[in-house]
């Protein structure tokens, strides 16, 4: 069905969501002052375990969950603005981001009440990790077509194969596993479930694979006949695809898809100067009203979310746009002031600008590529 | 969205279906004046609707004119409803009180400003450059120098000679020579540079309006890919044009989202700065979104036969008019440089105001 009247009304920011960004300001300015971290680019895949903590005890993971579980009971309005602070300071986040982000909800909508009571209070006092297991070395943006397998067996299940590009999974306690627990049928999307797997269990090998840029940040899992307890299958069995498709717009929409290189946009504009000539400063401009703009876009597909809709393609367009901006903005910095090519310059500007460029590629493919994404568009126009 | 907006809108819209077809707006650009699309419009007081209850009109506000402007440039609306909106607006501001008819609005830049003279009673004697729908107005609301203040100016264009001139669109643009001509002035506006204000309202209206030109080229190219077929199949079906129509969206949602922001914090302190964010992003944005239209649509777009030129020409001439994105980028990234770079994060959540007034210039 073909949609063409896109909704990004205005979104207020609630006097509460002012009063908490307040309070993470004042958090994060007293972390800068002691020397806790550097900003940095791409930091919300950085680990540092005990700012996770410092940021557990505000009460600051799991923002949004129920009470009961640990949670701060408030709205997601209030998680946005939480997020954005703690990107725009460039804080290594990257602990918690998975299961704050992505398992802690799929518990919430789906989980036993045993999974949510076991594992919501530990993500939210930062003693408990995820790491995302979808993609595999033959299963990319064609993610039906995994081959990792679970088997049912006397209160198991028996699992085989491997996951990459696994992020942080050398840190992490547990995986959420896209499996098949049937065999491929007709509907390629049936017969997937997910099953939440303690990496540290017999069977589990963790091996780094190493970025680009040196880094390890990326792993190959593989999983030889490891036993899945039952109660570990999130949701229902066979009902994988339906409940890894289900919460998109929420990852897809975040300030993380537009906010990567923010550390840097704040540099660039240090090194430009107080007045600069017409041309450098209407690219900064435009620049600018690109990520202002990125922001509103966010801000209304947050707004939508808070008032229960599901705005999957305006989701998809912030973060094929968002994204987009990301990959610019280093390109643009090169032009707007002068780089040598050598990230470990003088800080902060050069190595924030090295450090953007080596991480750009990665920008429009992690989270599903911004071809996956634009095909999703193209059905929602009607084209497909 | 209000239900007072709603309403608007689609009367607005019944209007818009009912005279600005294609084969209409064409014969506006060959010099037909589309009489009975004005009256239609005067009829329901939406030339009007900013204008004060005490002054004739309905006191609505800007958001609510961005969001018909929006409409009226999906339709290619060949008549000054823009103009004739930021005319009554500040003469009003200026307790003038709005003539009927068509208005316009004296594009100058807010360095380049005539002088207010004196005869009988005030008078203009400049040129004022590609004034839209020129020849069509019935009142022109210019900003002149008075000493060393500013302020707004009500002159008839039957007072001056015109020089008929055009957009890239057949838009009228004409330019209007007075000589010793007799104005009306209000009183001076409190607003520090009223000239800058009538820049920035009048880049919002060609921003509203191409928004919604942006709209009508996606549902065209849209269509069309679902109808054109080559290889046996909808062109729409290959992967090359689906990803070209995606981001396309992209851009048009953008805009969406640049334009309310903009309309939300009309008349706020420091509302300047988004103004100019979606005048900038809008702008940059006809482009490429022009460029996605006529690459789906092939050779039959580039005909004059099809509708698509009535809004790809309109964004190519649009995105000029009142500053294009290269001015409006500098007065955002000179605020931004002049302000410093730990200013921005306060500026982007506006926990801190930005600066209240654009740099110069």
């Amino acid at each position: 069905m073909a949609r063409l009247d896109l909704e990004f009304a205005a979104q207020p920011l609630p006097r509460e969501a002012e009063a908490l960004r307040a309070e993470v300001r004042g958090f994060l300015a007293q972390e800068r002052e002691a020397g806790t971290f550097e900003p940095t680019c791409d930091c919300w895949l950085h680990h540092d375990v005990g700012l996770t903590r410092r940021i557990a005890q505000r009460g600051w993971i799991g923002l949004t969950w129920p009470e009961r579980y640990g949670g701060g009971g408030r709205s997601i309005l209030e998680r946005f603005v939480v997020t954005e602070e703690l990107l725009a300071a460039g804080a290594p986040v990257g602990a918690h981001w998975v299961a704050d982000r992505q398992s802690g909800p799929l518990f919430l909508k789906f989980g036993t009440e045993e999974q949510k009571s076991f594992f919501l209070p530990r993500i939210t006092r930062g003693e408990c990790f995820f790491a995302i297991g979808l993609s595999e070395p033959g299963s990319g943006s064609d993610l039906a077509s995994v081959r990792t397998r679970a088997v049912r067996s006397d209160g198991f299940w028996c699992l085989n194969g491997t996951k990459i590009w696994s992020s942080g999974a050398h840190r992490a306690h547990y995986m959420i596993v896209l499996c098949r627990t049937e065999p491929a049928g007709e509907d390629r999307h049936a017969g997937l479930s997910q099953l939440a797997v303690d990496l540290s269990a017999p069977g589990v090998t963790i091996r780094p694979i190493y970025n680009l840029a040196g880094e390890h940040h990326f792993n190959e899992v593989v999983f030889e006949d490891v036993e899945v307890p039952d109660e570990r299958v999130v949701g229902g069995v066979g009902a994988g695809w339906r409940q890894v498709t289900s919460e998109l717009a929420f990852e897809r929409s975040g300030p993380e898809r537009y906010m990567s290189i923010y550390p840097l946009f704040v540099e660039l504009i240090r090194r430009i100067g107080p007045e600069p000539g017409a041309a450098t400063a209407s690219e900064l401009g435009r620049l600018a009203a690109r990520l202002f703009t990125l922001r509103q876009m966010s801000l209304s597909v947050n707004g939508r979310l808070q008032a229960g809709f599901s705005p999957d393609l305006e989701a998809a367009l912030v973060k094929d746009v968002g994204t987009r901006f990301e990959r610019d903005v280093p390109e643009a910095a090169r032009m707007l002031a002068p780089f040598d090519g050598d990230g470990r310059a003088e800080a902060p500007f050069p190595s924030l600008l090295a450090d953007a460029l080596l991480h750009a590629p990665s920008f429009t493919l992690r989270g599903g590529t911004n071809e996956i994404l634009r095909g999703l568009i193209a059905r929602g126009l009607g084209l497909r | 969205m209000s239900e007072m907006r709603d309403m608007l809108l689609d009367s607005a819209r019944r209007i818009f279906a009912d005279y600005c077809a294609p084969a209409k707006v064409i014969r506006v650009e060959q010099g037909e004046w589309p009489a009975e699309l004005w009256q239609a419009l005067e009829s329901t007081g939406l030339p009007l609707m900013l204008v004060p209850e005490s002054l004739g009109g309905s006191g609505l506000d800007w958001a609510d004119a961005l969001a018909l402007l929006r409409l009226s440039g999906r339709y290619s609306t060949p008549v000054p409803l823009g103009e004739t909106l930021l005319a009554a607006d500040l003469l009003a501001r200026a307790g003038i009180t709005p003539p009927a008819g068509p208005l316009s609005v004296a594009p100058a830049c807010p360095g380049d400003l005539p002088r207010l003279g004196n005869g009988d009673g005030p008078v203009l004697s400049a040129t004022l450059q590609r004034v839209p729908w020129g020849r069509y107005a019935a009142g022109i609301a210019a900003v002149v120098r008075d000493g060393d203040g500013r302020r707004v100016v009500l002159v008839d264009p039957a007072h001056g000679v015109i020089e008929e001139g055009v957009n890239l669109a057949g838009e009228p643009r004409d330019g209007i020579s007075f000589e010793r001509a007799p104005v009306r002035f209000g009183e001076l506006l409190p607003e520090a540079d009223v000239s800058f204000l009538l820049r920035m309202y009048g880049a919002l209206v060609r921003a509203a309006q191409m928004t919604g030109a942006m709209d009508r080229a996606l549902e065209l190219a849209v269509a069309y890919a679902g109808e054109r077929e080559q290889f046996g199949r909808p062109i729409g079906r290959f992967q090359a044009i689906q990803q070209q129509l995606a981001v396309m969206t992209g851009d048009v949602a953008a805009s969406s989202a640049a334009l309310e922001a903009a309309g939300e914090r009309l008349g706020r302190e420091g509302a300047w700065f988004f103004a100019a964010v979606a005048c900038a992003r809008i702008a940059e944005a006809a482009g490429p979104a022009a460029s996605v239209a006529h690459q789906v649509h092939g050779a039959m777009g580039f005909t004059y036969e099809h509708s698509l030129h009535l809004s790809t020409r309109r964004l190519w001439s649009w995105r000029e008019e009142f500053g294009s994105e290269r001015e409006w980028g500098e007065r955002i990234g000179r605020s931004l440089a002049a302000r410093g770079a730990d200013a921005l994060w306060p500026l982007l959540t506006e926990t801190e105001t930005g600066d209240t007034q654009p740099p110069p210039g």
